[in-house]
């Protein structure tokens, strides 16, 4: 109980005096994910949609993959990245092991099957609304998969912000392929980790708070811009 | 030549000085960090030499699998064996003595199985088994692990043969006390980590100060004739530094709760 009130107290203090070292890490953690963000979606988006107008041979099947690739456990990807890109695999040569583009790679691979999924899932609904119109306009598929994206673009938000959730929260990945160098490739999860491997919980505690607040934040900010959530804007 | 000329001059050296603001990717035990002496170190290493020194932090099997691959340019760990055989292999260039540190027994203070009165740590342990008290083992092949399985096997034990009071829980230094601390069992530290560590509980001290536990780093460069990338000239550098006076200095004055922490042992080659 005493470790909370005093990472309360601590993860406060580290806010309000804009503690050098903490501006760091919140800034690492949101570039890469931000930008992880911006890529799975970009990749995701149109994947989702496409899934949607297409009908091929073994669609079910890929859809189902595609939902249980959410469940990809971090720590698998991690390896698997850490592997390719080891200066003794494939891609060793380009030496971006340790790297904030190596975390940024990690989190595209977990966050995209989310986006997709979510997307598709979301898209589905309104493509059962669209179908008619959009063929009598005889319109081409890529026209059906912008016109869908365009429509369900609020709804596609929320497929962003799972991605942005479950990215931001992320250690198991990235502490593996970033390697949590200070200054480098620390970012809040890894810096609650090697807090908490010290013991020091009541300091881990209060990057914890900057953490959620952080997602709060952003979550916020994203539904006011996308202005959602209003009476008579649904 | 005119009057410019001293600060163009002066000016150009600084700009190199920046160009060569190089860093390099060391590969360190947990204990090294998870103690304090990291942030005393590196900060007047980049002072120094200019040197920025990433550290990657894991424990010493993942290391030296690190200098294997050539993921990072040196490896500063603790196992005396693993690191020669690492070294007759061919994946690394040689191996420089830096300082050197003690395991201690942890336990809870009612000590169940009384091992403060032991006079050895290889009696400790085989009193822990006999009480079969708990006992958390860090279980991730990190040289504090491989210390702890010789010295079962020097006790006569196999701990592959222990019941559900040996407990391995496949971590780091921090998280492996942080386990112990939450079940009251005995565990094996160095002595940085402890100190160093927030979360104690009700652990403390039980043995200390037999030969036995005394526990070398070593500095081992990466070979760069299986890794040309590696940067050879910065890492001899820092073999330098952490070889001379100032390493020295801040090595044997490093100090917590009054505690003198690692004691520096580099030779003049």
């Amino acid at each position: 109980m005493n470790d909370i009130a005093q990472g309360t107290i601590d993860a406060f203090r580290l806010i309000f005096t804009l503690d050098p070292d903490l501006l760091e890490v919140v800034g690492l953690s949101l570039r890469v994910t931000v930008t992880a963000v911006l890529i799975a979606s970009l990749i995701g988006l149109p994947l989702g949609a496409w899934l949607v107008i297409n009908r091929f041979r073994f669609r079910r099947q890929t859809i189902a993959v595609l939902n249980a690739l959410m469940g990809l456990p971090p720590v698998v990807v991690g390896l698997f990245v850490y592997m390719m890109l080891s200066r003794s695999g494939p891609f060793g040569v380009f030496g971006l092991l340790f790297t904030p583009t190596a975390m940024i790679i990690a989190q595209v691979i977990i966050i995209t099957p989310l986006i997709a999924s979510i997307s598709h899932q979301t898209i589905r609904d309104l493509w059962a609304e669209y179908h008619d119109l959009l063929i009598s306009l005889n319109t081409s598929r890529w026209q059906r998969i912008t016109a869908l994206l365009w429509d369900g673009r609020r709804a596609l938000l929320t497929a962003m912000l799972a991605g942005f959730g479950r990215a931001i929260g992320e250690v198991g990945a990235i502490m593996i392929v970033g390697g949590n160098i200070d200054h480098s490739t620390r970012v809040l999860t890894t810096s609650i980790a090697l807090e908490t491997g010290k013991g020091n919980f009541a300091f881990a505690m209060g990057l914890g708070f900057v953490l959620i607040t952080l997602a709060v934040t952003i979550n916020l900010l994203m539904h006011s811009l996308s202005r959602t959530e209003r009476a008579s804007v649904w | 030549m005119n009057w410019k000329f001293p600060f163009a001059t002066l000016f150009s050296l600084l700009l190199a000085t920046m160009v060569q603001a190089a860093e390099i990717r060391l590969a360190v035990t947990t204990s090294f960090q998870n103690s304090g002496l990291s942030d005393v170190l590196l900060p007047q290493i980049k002072k120094d030499i200019g040197l920025d020194v990433q550290l990657i932090v894991v424990g010493t099997g993942q290391a030296l699998k690190l200098g294997e691959a050539g993921d990072v340019d040196a490896i500063l760990v603790h196992s005396r064996k693993a690191e020669e055989a690492f070294l007759k292999a061919g994946f690394g260039t040689h191996r420089r003595e830096i300082m050197y540190n003690d395991f201690i027994l942890i336990g809870p203070s009612s000590d169940p199985a009384q091992i403060s009165e032991a006079d050895t740590a290889v009696t400790a342990l085989q009193k822990i088994a006999a009480a079969k008290a708990p006992f958390v083992s860090r279980g991730d092949d990190s040289g504090t692990h491989k210390k702890e399985l010789s010295l079962w096997q020097a006790a006569g034990l196999d701990p592959a043969t222990f019941g559900s009071w040996y407990r391995a829980a496949g971590a780091g230094m921090g998280a492996t006390l942080n386990v112990a601390s939450g079940m009251d069992a005995y565990v094996m530290a160095d002595r940085a980590s402890w100190l160093n560590f927030g979360n104690k509980g009700d652990l403390k001290l039980m043995f200390a100060g037999d030969p036995v536990l005394f526990n070398q780093y070593a500095f081992i460069p990466v070979n760069p004739q299986r890794h040309p990338h590696v940067k050879t000239a910065l890492v001899a550098q820092l073999e330098d530094w952490l070889t001379g006076e100032t390493a020295a200095r801040l090595i044997n004055g490093y100090k917590i709760n009054g505690e003198t922490l690692f004691t520096f042992n580099a030779t003049k080659p």
